[in-house]
């Protein structure tokens, strides 16, 4: 359990926080530029110090307004936005630094870190020659191999374009299911939240507005992401059949069954979809004669104004929750209100890892 | 060609030069560092004792290190009544006098140097485990390679270089306080010309070489520039 | 075409250059007089009489008195520098001068002789007779440099008649000059220096401490003489005054002996 009660003032800027997050999985924190996540980051880590509260990892005290343990006492991995590298050493030099400095590693950890992260092929290289996601490979590699009890990535792909992005996402996907630490990763893209969050920390000026699990706070109508353009909802699902004739798997998500296109994973294997709200449309009816394959039975659990011309809806169907949005005038014609029994049409789906 | 008393003079000046710069990285470092990393409000104070030497005339400071290090000012009469003496006409003298003299040369290229490397490096060391001490000497040493290369080149030439603070608390004994820039003087003086076209060509060749390398190893040397 | 700015920066590096010419106004009769700087006070004495006589009748004179180091004067009028008169500190560079043809002939004289003693501003430190130098009993002597002061020269001689120079190395500091000299033996650095006799002696005739007068036996006499660089009424008129009973009379109160 992390527990962090801070009160942190830097020039002009304040911010206040007061949460907890789970010692196990990746919790994003997510805020728009300039809304404090960084700096709440740094804070953990010990790089801040004009900073007052609490602050408690697992059973280590980290400050507590009296104490203040320093960085190089706190056991943290952190990755850097840019120019984390050392540039007077080489890739091995760098990842040599924080293994001297930590307490013997086990060669078969070390190994697997560096396997992980396809480093060895980068070993005796200079810094200036690696590639941004190199670069970020290597800094990710080195965090992790000094065995810190929690690491903190400061938006490590901000400063990556596209295509390197591309290159290092399959690389993060890899960490989140090989960690067995908690990953705090600071991030102001949606993709990369729905993309990696378990837990989410919502940061707007200065505040922590909410935060909690993904599925929950993706869906939560008090806060703004629920709302607008971006508004989608998060299903783990289990592969768990094929259909080799039309290129297509069933993933099983609390007992319904969803029909996407193969990527080749294998049975049994999580996978993470993501359902834009704008993609999911509403039938009073069971709809046949249609081109759509996923269709499910749901409940209307909350409906609220979308604009001036559409309504959000939330609806659960079994354990799942997913978000819907449709016109004002569909909603009326149909008479959505909470309790509504209707089928959700899910026209696309995103697949992520 | 060059006579006991020049050979000596050279000796004398080599000597005194790398000590003075030796002692000056020693005590030049910390307070650069500490110059380059501090928010104190009056921070601008020490740096305007420190850069003192640039503008002052050098027999203003050797009058005043006359004054107090020898026999009659407060330094050495403390130093009398433990038991040593002044240190007026001393090798002692002349080294704290060329310390003092060369400093600004020292502290303000080393000053730049640790201020450009910023905070990042030192932080990425801090969260890798590094103590302050630690951080210190495995980050900033190296990527501060070239300020300590020019401070050891400044202060050393500076200090070969110095007259003024020598003439007034030297004495000019042969082996002892008597350098190079004093013995052309004499040379002038006693209308040696040819002696003391061999001394001072040799220091002027010295010199430019030494400023060269410096040049050499840092595109953007600048002794007044600001940091970033 | 320039800027406003680099315009007015042109014409004030004008302004000054020019000043730079004009700063000097030319009197009727001017006399450059380069002169060493142990004999500066008492030249200034002289002049200032000389001043009095000539405002008395009628001859509008300007003695312009540059002081410093023999060594130097000698270097700059070998260069050219516009001196009329040069009152050396020894008799080599006057010599010097005229066999390089530097001087006008037959101007070459003693103008004042240099009186050694040996001196602390200590009473009862040193004896009448030197012993002090014997009994070893301080830590450092000062001297003038004997390479480029006479009376450093005269020092050096002196220790050297007494077979005291190579056991007196260790202790003695050098000054660049008289003055310098002078001056660490004044603030107590130095225990005891041989200086100048006119340096010691107050105007009231009252000297401080304690010295002993070198016999002039012992020492190559410290002739100081003076040239005439250029020929000019006004120059040969100072000159001769210069050995004017009057003046020999302040040089003699001044602590100097008389050539």
């Amino acid at each position: 359990m992390i527990e962090c009660n801070l009160n942190i003032r830097l020039g002009n800027f304040m911010l206040d926080t007061n949460f907890s997050i789970p010692d196990k999985g990746i919790t994003v924190i997510f805020g728009a530029s300039g809304s404090g996540k960084t700096t709440l980051l740094r804070t953990i880590a010990g790089l801040e110090k004009t900073v007052s509260g609490f602050l408690k990892i697992g059973d280590e005290v980290w400050q507590d307004g009296v104490d203040f343990v320093p960085p190089h006492q706190r056991s943290v991995g952190y990755v850097f936005q840019e120019q984390g590298l050392f540039n007077h050493l080489d890739v091995r030099g760098n990842l040599d630094y924080g293994i001297k400095r930590s307490s013997a590693i086990e060669e078969v950890f070390r190994d697997s870190i560096l396997n992980l992260l396809d480093i060895k092929p980068l070993f005796n290289r200079a810094i200036e020659e690696l590639s941004g996601g190199e670069k970020q490979r290597v800094s990710i590699a080195r965090a992790l191999l000094i065995k810190p009890n929690i690491l903190l990535m400061d938006e490590p792909l901000s400063s990556l374009d596209l295509k390197r992005k591309e290159e290092i996402l399959p690389y993060l996907d890899a960490l989140h299911d090989e960690l067995d630490i908690p990953l705090i990763y600071v991030t102001h893209s949606p993709d990369e939240v729905s993309r990696l969050a378990d837990y989410l920390i919502l940061i707007d000026n200065g505040k922590v507005i909410g935060s909690g699990k993904i599925e929950d706070m993706l869906t939560r109508f008090d806060l703004p992401i629920s709302h607008g353009v971006g508004a989608t909802s998060i299903i783990e699902a289990n592969i768990v059949g094929r259909d080799e004739n039309y290129e297509l798997m069933h993933l099983d998500f609390s007992g319904e069954i969803f029909v996407v296109a193969d990527n080749r994973s294998a049975i049994g294997q999580t996978i993470r979809l993501r359902i834009s709200a704008r993609d999911v449309s509403l039938t009073k009816e069971r709809q046949s004669n249609t081109s759509i394959l996923n269709i499910f039975k749901a409940v209307v659990d909350d409906v609220v104004p979308e604009g001036k011309s559409q309504v959000m809806i939330r609806l659960k169907i079994k354990d799942s929750i997913i978000l819907s949005c449709i016109t004002l005038k569909s909603a009326e014609m149909l008479n959505i209100k909470i309790g509504s029994k209707v089928y959700a049409q899910i026209k696309s789906v995103a697949l992520l890892s | 060609m060059l006579n006991e008393v020049d050979l000596n003079a050279i000796l004398v000046t080599i000597k005194l030069a790398t000590i003075s710069t030796l002692i000056l990285l020693l005590i030049g470092t910390p307070i650069a560092w500490w110059l380059s990393k501090t928010k104190f409000k009056f921070k601008a104070v020490f740096e305007a004792i420190i850069a003192l030497p640039l503008v002052l005339p050098p027999t203003v400071l050797g009058f005043y290190l006359l004054i107090t290090l020898g026999s009659n000012g407060p330094v050495g009469k403390f130093l009398e009544s433990i038991g040593g003496s002044s240190l007026a006409f001393t090798f002692s003298g002349l080294v704290i006098g060329s310390v003092i003299y060369s400093m600004p040369f020292v502290v303000q290229p080393l000053q730049n140097s640790f201020s450009s490397i910023g905070r990042r490096p030192l932080e990425i060391a801090a969260t890798l485990g590094a103590s302050p001490i630690d951080r210190f000497f495995t980050v900033a040493v190296p990527l501060a390679r070239s300020g300590f290369i020019t401070a050891g080149v400044l202060g050393f030439a500076h200090t070969v270089g110095e007259f003024g603070v020598v003439l007034m608390i030297g004495g000019n004994i042969p082996g002892e306080t008597g350098v190079i820039s004093i013995a052309i003087y004499d040379h002038v003086e006693a209308m040696e010309y040819g002696q003391a076209h061999w001394l001072a060509g040799g220091l002027l060749i010295l010199s430019f070489l030494m400023l060269m390398m410096v040049y050499i190893f840092n595109r953007r040397f600048s002794i007044m520039r600001n940091s970033d | 075409m320039l800027e406003i700015k680099n315009k007015i920066l042109i014409l004030l590096i004008i302004l000054f250059g020019f000043s730079g010419f004009g700063s000097t106004q030319v009197f009727a009769e001017e006399l450059r007089v380069a002169v060493a700087s142990n004999f500066y006070p008492t030249m200034k004495k002289i002049i200032d009489l000389y001043e009095l006589k000539k405002t008395n009748s009628n001859n509008s004179h300007k003695v312009i008195l540059i002081s410093g180091s023999s060594g130097k004067h000698f270097a700059q009028i070998i260069n050219g520098a516009p001196f009329d008169i040069f009152f050396s500190a020894d008799e080599e560079k006057p010599r010097l001068l005229e066999k390089q043809g530097k001087v006008e002939p037959d101007s070459r004289f003693t103008y004042a002789k240099g009186k050694l003693v040996l001196w602390s501003p200590r009473n009862d430190f040193v004896d009448s007779s030197g012993e002090i130098l014997k009994q070893d009993d301080f830590k450092f002597l000062a001297i003038a440099n004997p390479k480029i002061a006479p009376y450093g020269k005269s020092a050096e001689e002196t220790l050297k008649s007494l077979k005291l120079w190579k056991k007196m190395q260790k202790k003695i500091v050098r000054g660049e000059n008289i003055a310098q000299t002078f001056q660490f033996v004044r603030s107590g650095n130095a225990q005891l220096g041989f200086v100048a006799y006119s340096q010691i002696i107050g105007s009231d005739n009252i000297i401080d401490g304690s010295f002993w007068e070198i016999p002039e036996s012992i020492y190559t006499p410290i002739n100081q003489q003076a040239v005439l660089l250029k020929a000019s009424n006004a120059g040969k008129d100072f000159l001769s005054f210069i050995q004017s009973d009057e003046s020999l009379s302040i040089i003699l109160k001044s602590g100097y002996a008389l050539p």
